[in-house]
């Protein structure tokens, strides 16, 4: 699907493979292959964990010109993608925004809105209208 | 700037004996107020530089340390990863682009500021930064090497009175206070390993 909509990607980053994986299933439900998406879970060796590589990876699959949101658990999810996102460096680095959303939640609200073919801040705003100010 | 390929290489193994040593005691730091898996997590990064040693104790210092935080970054596979990444990489990026090639506290400096904003953490957050900024200090003033590990040790101590505000530990709140930082610890453990090589390497 990748590269034949022109619609934002999604990425969900978890510690766990499982929690990855889930989410981006109940994102394909309900945005079918309408938006690009991949996943990263865990560490290299399979276990708990975040991946830089694997994120950066992730990101790549999942990218659009549209750009790309960015889901992510806990603590060293977002420090990793961060640094996945500048290992994948300008200009695409400036398309890819990581959401202040709840993973579940804010990936399957925010493939909604991309599957609807609205840009990067939109679908980013519409995710983080989940999380308390 | 070239640094002999033996000083690289034995910074490199005193770096990697160190975590493995303190592997389980890093791991025991962490399940208290963490995830349990920072000593897990160091030394698969310690050992993925080791792997690469030959290779990289060939190349110019700051094209080396940028390597090595590559590497860390890719194998930590924890926030240690892009912070002990950050590290390296700009310690590698500021030397190069410094003029006076011998000013490491400077281009150390710079390297804590950048994961001090990787982090989005400061002095006092009970982090890894509450070693190497006693550590820049203490390398400022020309302190002894003996001295800038026991004020790395010394530091990371001082983490166990801190309230975490950044990382799992900032979950725990208060109850956070009391336990000393893994990653402070890893960070000291480092400082003391690479002071201990360097005094043997090139005596005072």
């Amino acid at each position: 699907m990748n590269g034949k909509t022109p619609n934002v990607g999604i990425v969900i980053v978890s510690h766990s493979p499982l929690i990855a994986r889930g989410t981006a299933d109940m994102v394909r439900q309900m945005a079918g292959d309408s938006v690009p998406l991949a996943w990263s879970g865990g560490n290299r060796h399979g276990e708990l964990g975040t991946d830089a590589g694997g994120i950066l990876k992730a990101i790549e699959e999942a990218w659009s010109e549209a750009g790309v949101a960015v889901f992510v658990d806990l603590g060293g999810a977002e420090t990793n993608s961060e640094m996945a996102i500048e290992m994948l460096g300008p200009p695409r680095s400036k398309k890819v925004s990581i959401c202040n959303a709840p993973v579940v939640e804010g990936a399957v609200i925010a493939a909604a809105e991309a599957s609807g073919g609205a840009p990067l801040s939109r679908v980013v705003a519409t995710a983080e209208e989940l999380s308390p100010r | 700037m070239q640094a002999e390929p033996v000083l690289v290489a034995g910074l490199i193994e005193a770096c990697r004996a160190t975590i493995a040593a303190n592997s389980d005691h890093l791991c025991g730091l962490d399940r208290a107020i963490g995830d349990g898996d920072h000593g897990t997590n160091m030394r698969r990064g310690c050992e993925a530089v080791s792997a690469e040693e030959a290779f990289v104790s060939l190349l110019p210092l700051p094209d080396a340390l940028e390597k090595i935080g590559l590497t860390l970054v890719m194998n930590i596979g924890g926030a240690a990863g892009p912070l002990y990444g950050t590290l390296l990489m700009e310690i590698g990026r500021e030397l190069r682009a410094l003029d006076d090639k011998q000013d490491f506290p400077s281009a150390l400096k710079q390297a804590i500021d950048a994961v001090a904003r990787r982090g989005r953490s400061h002095a006092g957050d009970k982090t890894l930064l509450d070693v190497l900024y006693p550590v820049h200090d203490a390398l400022a003033h020309r302190l002894p090497l003996t001295d800038i590990a026991r004020q790395a040790a010394l530091s990371a101590e001082l983490t166990a009175a801190m309230k975490a505000m950044r990382g799992r530990a900032a979950y725990l709140g208060d109850r956070s206070i009391g336990h000393v930082d893994p990653g402070a610890s890893s960070c000291a453990l480092l400082t003391a390993a690479i002071c201990r090589y360097l005094e043997e390497y090139r005596p005072v």
